[in-house]
């Protein structure tokens, strides 16, 4: 309903000439008029167009063609004129027939069936858009006999290279399971297959024909949720809103009632404030058990929804939260419904109807915001209508006030059946909030003198239903009621004036009667509801009082027993019965107890919401907005008692996602290399939490800079999938982002990397750089599962990967083609990330180093392990006039060119006054340097500070880099010096390719020295942490344990370097050797290292 | 999943159908004629209409009316991504890229990026003046004309002020939840960048004021005297003002002495239309109902952009942002 589809506003002018003329936008409108007057033969010259050879002759006539069918005039004679022209070669042509055919298929189906073999041609086309479009023209087809050919070609679609076909395979799959349920198997296998397709573009897709074949095989989403919730977030709208739907359903026969132990309520809870508080500590004693990780994963993952412009995506992650999550988190999305409201009537419709329904149980949650609720003269009926029913919803006795004010200013409105239902509303909250009942009543009782008279009937109504629930008589509004009989027409109101009469007869023993002799004269006039309670008024008074009625009741039932309305009648038949009992039944048992019947105390009418009992429908479903069942709409299980087996959702070796994974039974085999892991798991848990606390509060960062370097080296990782065995398994979303990121993450060639550019370059040394394109996303989703395991299986998977080259050799023509088309973006020359990578400038670090590095496939760029927080003053505060700068090496890769050293420089204005125009003026850099300077700052106000990154390529020495910094006119000299440790770059690399490569340095490229331990530094772990904070390097992950290794290159000249630290176990020394190529970085290295170490 | 879709003009023809699956006759608009008859306006038709077989869903847009056809469950507000045959091709350029609002090769010779932050006063304003209800409802509209793949950042001076904030997709979440900066790639062209939503808890200061007097005789009219007069607007002038008063249905016409502007009374609908232009403080203009008008380079909640960075290009592009404020349902109560 929300038009919000497209992504620009404006359409990209298209660039593609073929495509370029819509064929839809054309002028089919007003040249079809024409057509309407001919008759017999009126088709006759359409066919002599469709026949000629003239590519543009035949195209009006489709044009006008498509016309009559968009108009709904039946253009079935020409189908055999039509059909011929599938085979053009036209592609104009051909989409329109596509068009046709999908119509009238159905109706023709023999003719239809000519068309079929071009369908089968078309879907080898090299073009995917034609591919897709054939596939999705077949399956719209209804012609059951096709049912094989298509069965055929969702197969095939389903592993094309192209996810935008596999994407219209999953389209595909529910049509064909409309047009033959027999197949449902082999769908199910395909889906299957497409559930764990890793492209935003396709899971969506599966998802929904998931959703129409099989919804019950909740099996099939186990080995796909984690993936799902975590690409959640880059799926286009629409499939979100499948997504989110069908996870909620997931997530409550998955996981256990997140408020299962707190009270059960459908209390109105701010009414029971106090006890409450005192409640909640008993609650607090039998709390449940902990959320299962991935119920909490979902949650964390939809939450950012809730900024979607899609109010479809709001709602659906609204839903999911009132249904599935913790009763305390559910309020989170009562801000973002609340922005709904201001979009159109529709969608305010309905967002109201699900607000309505949320706040008959929570009203704290949407009391807040009680002042958008409020009803404008402009809004249409329906929306007022649902904007009273949440207020009253939200009525307190804190802010009835207000509410009552606001409901007053309604009273005046010109819209009857507005104040007719706001008059109903007083009444509700005047019975649910005891306080103003009293105001209420008052209020409602001077309605009774409005000119208007709906106003007053309904007024009556309202009144009669709080008297009932009143116990203390109110014997002058009754009174004052009766007068109004003769006014009042309405028949509701004379007939709840009437009932109040009867109800309460013993207090007004005069009137009544009275009242009774008038009506009695006007019975025959009187509606039906009236009529019936003239009778029933007739009786009561009767009972009470039969010696001044008696006459006055006979006359009124002999009046009833003529009636034209049956119900009358019959209600006269059996009243009379009762209270005047036929000649020989007098001592009928009920007749004897006639005045109990009658008089009985009734109880008080219970006005509740009407949305109550909407609370059996899933929010944002249609039955739930028509308050009834539609078809096809299924039920939400209720929570299990326990929950599943959780173990289910793991995928292949999940690594630690959660600490307690390693001693699940379903990973027995465990070789060593995995226990070095969880010795690393150690280090990156606290990564991982940060990474919860993220979707929380967002504050996985303490500075602006943090938060970048921990972006950066998501992204980086992203690229060594093959090689970080020690990556945890919480990288897996960012790994499989990156397959949808598709080939645009190459670094630009411009800085001198020499990145090839196809992607069929498989064959070089390293297997990364073939990952980068989506056509091999097949192959790599194996690699991806396997990427966690251990260095053996990774040479394996490697292997495999090579062995798969000639196959995509295979399809190579086909690829090409895939690449050739014009819509295929050409990659990108600017590093580019998906935006809910969270961002961030620093693109991916080189995927392949420039120079190649000896063999060992397993060497891969890595991102820092530790970045340090120590800062280095550049300028004083007293020497800047104001300005202090200080700098700090993030340990990212730099955005311009990955020979560059990051460097954070932080202005802080410490004076008073603005300080303008930061920049850097001139730079004094030795032969072979380079940087590249920061966005510059206008304005920094004092007091406050402000980062920018400059890039430094030390030339891999540890001369100053010195520059100017311009600041308002005045010129500041700075001189950055580079510890030796900044200007390394982790590499990730297996033991053998360590081993391998130190031998080669050996010789006067290895310093080696010995170094007496300080007694902090005796375990491994705080080792590794002290060179760590001395180099940029990663460890290796080795087989012996008495010795530390750790991997690098120099981030300029791209140099090997190598350290190795071995620990004896009893002995206070260690030796440490460094081998470089370049003899002055490792002699200088090992120095840092020795001194670090050293050092307490 | 949607069956059919009809659309319907203001005259009430079917004048466009189009089935995905099997064909439903156009009778079925029937039903929501019937619905259209009941109904006092257009804008009063329920949203989803039930019958025996089908549900109808009318969505109304610019006097169009869009009925969808379903015959099951849907969820609602979320029609599926049919199986349109839509073959126009621009379709799947950007589906295929991973910045799928963008197409690549973008070259401009100037390079621009302009935003507007226009921010919509939503208020109720009650018969003494006092405001009942206030709303801010802001956009940023850009439109950006950068060669290459930019990637923007766009900082605010005041960021706390939002309340309540939805992203075109191109906006990274994460970034925007840690520093409150808008980090993106944009949209080639013109797009809504954000919009946000002050709520009715922050205080909102409203730019004019409207004094009133009206009263209705049974025989002969009635008196109408309105003033409406600046407030709060931190020197800029308000401008475009035009007061809508609805009037009752017995009014027949209006005659009308006012100071400065000009007035309409359309008989048919009822609404009186006072356009007032300018609003010059010294001279008040003087003449109930919804009040439009705009303030320029203004952002009634404070808001202010900070800065625009761009990288990824080296371009120095012009950069320019303009705020104005309007009035969004703004309302006087009588």
């Amino acid at each position: 309903m929300s038009t919000g589809g497209s992504y620009s506003n404006e359409r990209p002018p298209t660039v593609d000439v073929d495509y370029a003329a819509d064929p839809a936008s054309g002028s089919f409108f007003s040249t079809e008029f024409k057509k309407c007057s001919l008759d017999d033969n009126k088709h006759e010259d359409l066919k002599q167009m469709l026949d000629s050879n003239k590519d543009g002759l035949k195209l009006e006539a489709m044009k006008r063609i498509i016309g009559m069918v968009a108009k709904g005039r039946d253009a079935s004679e020409l189908f055999p004129a039509v059909v011929k022209n599938v085979v053009s070669a036209n592609l104009e042509v051909k989409k329109l027939v596509y068009v046709y055919l999908v119509r009238y298929a159905e109706e023709q189906q023999d003719l239809a069936l000519l068309s079929i073999s071009t369908f089968q041609r078309a879907l080898k086309d090299p073009n995917q858009l034609i591919r897709a479009c054939a596939l999705r023209v077949l399956s719209s087809i209804r012609v059951p006999v096709i049912v094989p050919i298509m069965m055929l070609a969702i197969k095939d679609a389903m592993t094309d290279m192209s996810p935008y076909v596999r994407k219209t395979a999953a389209h595909a799959i529910p049509k064909l399971y409309n047009l033959d349920p027999e197949q449902k198997e082999e769908l199910i296998q395909v889906i299957e297959k497409l559930l764990s397709d890793k492209t935003t573009l396709v899971v969506g897709s599966a998802v929904m024909a998931f959703e129409e074949v099989c919804p019950e095989r909740i099996d099939l989403i186990h080995k796909n949720y984690r993936k799902l919730c975590n690409l959640l977030v880059d799926v286009e709208e629409w499939g979100q809103v499948i997504i989110i739907n069908m996870l909620t359903r997931y997530a409550r026969t998955q996981f256990v009632d997140p408020n299962a132990g707190s009270e059960d309520d459908d209390r109105e809870r701010p009414f029971y404030e106090d006890d409450e508080e005192i409640e909640d500590d008993e609650t607090l004693a039998k709390r449940p058990k902990p959320m299962d990780p991935d119920h909490r994963l979902l949650l964390r993952n939809a939450k950012p929804l809730l900024q979607s412009r899609n109010a479809a995506v709001v709602l659906g992650v609204a839903q999911l939260y009132q249904h599935i999550a913790p009763r305390t988190e559910v309020s989170l999305v009562a801000r973002a419904l609340v922005r709904l409201l201001r979009s159109h009537r529709e969608i305010q419709a309905v967002v109201l109807t699900n607000i309505a329904s949320m706040s008959t149980r929570r009203k704290d949650m949407f009391e807040p915001y009680l002042k958008s609720f409020f009803v404008r003269s402009s809004d249409p009926t329906h929306i007022k209508a649902l904007k009273l029913e949440v207020l009253t919803n939200l009525a307190t006795d804190t802010n009835i006030s207000v509410i009552l004010r606001e409901f007053q200013t309604y009273i005046g409105s010109s819209d009857k059946e507005f104040v007719a239902a706001t008059i109903q509303a007083i009444g509700r909250c005047a019975s649910n909030i005891r306080e103003v009942t009293d105001t209420c009543l008052s209020g409602l009782v001077s309605l009774l003198s409005n000119r208007d008279e709906s106003v007053v009937g309904e007024s009556v109504v309202v009144i009669r239903k709080l008297l009932q629930s009143e116990t203390v008589g109110h014997k002058d509004i009754i009174s004052h009621m009766a007068r109004l009989m003769d006014n009042i027409k309405i028949p509701m109101a004379r007939a709840s004036i009437l009932w109040l009469l009867g109800e309460y007869c013993d207090k007004v023993p005069k009137i009544a009667p009275d009242v009774l002799r008038k009506m009695a004269k006007t019975f025959i006039s009187e509606d039906d509801i009236v009529k019936l309670q003239i009778l029933t008024l007739a009786t009561k008074l009767y009972l009470t009082n039969p010696k001044q009625t008696r006459l006055l009741c006979q006359y009124v039932y002999n009046l009833a027993k003529y009636d034209t309305n049956y119900d009358i009648r019959d209600r006269a038949r059996l009243t009379r019965a009762l209270v005047f009992p036929s000649q020989g039944h007098e001592d009928n048992k009920l007749a004897k107890h006639a005045k109990k019947i009658f008089l009985a105390t009734k109880p008080p009418p219970v006005q509740q919401s009407s949305f109550k009992d909407r609370d059996q429908f899933q929010l944002s479903t249609l039955s739930h907005l028509i308050n009834a069942r539609a078809t096809g709409y299924q039920d939400l299980p209720p929570f299990p008692e326990e929950a599943p087996d959780p173990t289910v959702r793991y995928v292949e070796l999940p690594a630690s996602f959660t600490p307690e994974n390693h001693h699940k039974p379903s990973h027995p085999k465990k070789s060593k290399p995995q226990k070095m892991k969880s010795f690393y798991s150690d280090e990156s848990s606290p990564e991982d939490e940060s990474e919860d606390d993220a979707s929380d509060s967002s504050s996985d960062s303490d500075s602006d800079s943090d938060s970048s370097d921990s972006d950066s080296s998501e992204s980086s990782s992203d690229e060594d999938n093959e090689s970080d065995s020690e990556e945890e398994e919480e990288e897996e979303p960012r790994f499989k982002r990156k397959v949808s990121g598709g080939s645009s993450k190459k670094r630009p060639e411009k800085h001198g990397v020499s990145q090839s550019s196809g992607s069929e370059d498989t064959d070089s040394s390293s297997s990364s750089s073939s990952s980068g394109s989506e056509s091999s996303s097949d192959e790599e989703a194996e690699n991806s599962e396997d990427s966690d395991e251990d260095v053996k299986k990774k040479k394996k998977s490697d292997r495999e990967q090579r062995n798969s080259v000639p196959q995509g050799r295979g399809n190579r023509s086909n690829l090409d083609l895939l690449l050739d088309l014009d819509d295929t973006p050409p990659a990108m020359d600017t590093p580019l990330l998906t935006p809910s990578l969270g961002g961030l400038l620093t693109p991916s670090p080189s995927s392949q180093p420039s120079q190649p590095l000896p063999p060992g496939a397993s060497i891969q760029p890595a991102s820092a392990k530790f970045v340090p927080t120590v800062t280095q003053e550049l300028l004083n505060r007293i020497s800047g006039g104001g300005l202090a700068v200080a700098c700090r090496f993030t340990r990212s890769p730099h955005l311009y060119s990955p020979r560059m050293t990051s460097v954070e420089l932080s202005f802080t204005n410490n004076g008073s006054e603005e300080i303008r125009d930061i920049s850097v003026g001139s730079k004094k850099l030795a032969p072979g340097m380079a940087l590249h300077e920061f966005a510059g700052i206008a304005v920094l106000s004092p007091d406050t500070t402000l980062n920018g990154t400059i890039g430094v390529d030390f030339n891999d020495t540890t001369q100053p880099a010195m520059f100017d910094l311009v600041v308002g006119g005045r010129t500041f000299s700075i001189n950055i010096t580079a510890p030796i440790g900044e200007l390394l770059m982790p590499l990730a690399m297996n033991e053998g390719d360590f081993n391998l490569n130190q031998i080669k340095l050996r010789g006067m490229n290895e310093q080696c020295g010995v170094v007496s331990l300080s007694s902090g530094n005796k375990d491994i772990k705080s080792l590794v942490n002290r060179v760590y904070e001395t180099a940029n390097l990663l460890q290796v992950q080795c087989s012996s344990n008495d010795i530390v290794k750790f991997g690098g290159q120099t981030a300029s000249g791209k140099a090997l370097v190598l350290v190795s630290l071995s620990l004896p176990q009893d002995e206070q020394e260690s030796t440490i050797s460094v081998n470089c190529e370049k003899m002055v970085i490792s002699s200088m290295l090992l120095k840092e290292i020795k001194s670090a170490l050293k050092r307490d | 999943m949607i069956h059919s879709l009809f659309i319907i003009n203001s005259s009430g023809d079917v004048f466009m159908e189009k089935h995905w699956k099997s064909v439903i006759p156009r009778s079925i608009c029937d039903y929501f004629f019937d619905a259209q008859r009941k109904a006092n306006n257009n804008e009063d038709i329920p949203p989803v209409i039930t019958t025996p077989h089908h549900y109808l869903i009318s969505v109304l847009r610019s006097n169009l009316f869009f009925i969808a056809v379903c015959m099951t469950e849907v969820s609602l507000l979320a029609p599926h991504p049919s199986p349109c045959l839509s073959v126009s091709a621009t379709l799947p350029t950007g589906q295929l890229s991973n910045v799928p609002w963008r197409r690549s090769g973008v070259k401009y010779t100037n390079n621009e990026a302009y935003f507007d932050v226009t921010e919509e006063v939503d208020a109720i304003i009650d018969k003494s003046g006092a405001t009942v209800a206030a709303e801010i409802q802001g956009y940023i509209d850009c439109c950006i004309k950068l060669t290459g793949m930019p990637d923007l950042t766009l900082t605010f001076i005041n960021p706390r002020l939002f309340d309540d904030v939805s992203f075109h997709p191109c906006v990274r979440l994460k970034r925007w939840e840690s520093e409150r900066v808008l980090s993106f790639v944009p949209p080639d062209g013109n797009s809504r960048l954000l919009s946000y939503h002050i709520g009715s808890q922050s205080v909102v200061a409203i730019p004019v004021y409207i004094r009133h007097n009206i009263s209705f005789r049974d025989v002969g009219g009635g008196r109408l005297d309105i003033t409406v007069g600046p407030k709060q607007t931190m020197g800029r002038s308000v401008e475009g003002v035009v007061l809508e008063v609805p009037m009752p249905k017995c009014v027949l016409n209006c005659t009308l002495t006012i100071s400065q502007g000009k007035y309409t009374f359309d008989p048919v609908s009822k609404v009186l239309r006072w356009d007032l232009g300018r609003i010059d403080p010294t001279k008040l203009p003087n003449m109930r109902g919804n009040v439009q008008f705009t303030v320029t380079q203004l952002a009634l909640s404070g808001l202010k952009v900070n800065r625009l960075d761009i990288y990824g290009e080296k371009y120095k592009p012009f950069k320019g942002v303009k705020y104005i404020t309007k009035a969004g349902r703004f309302q006087v109560r009588t």
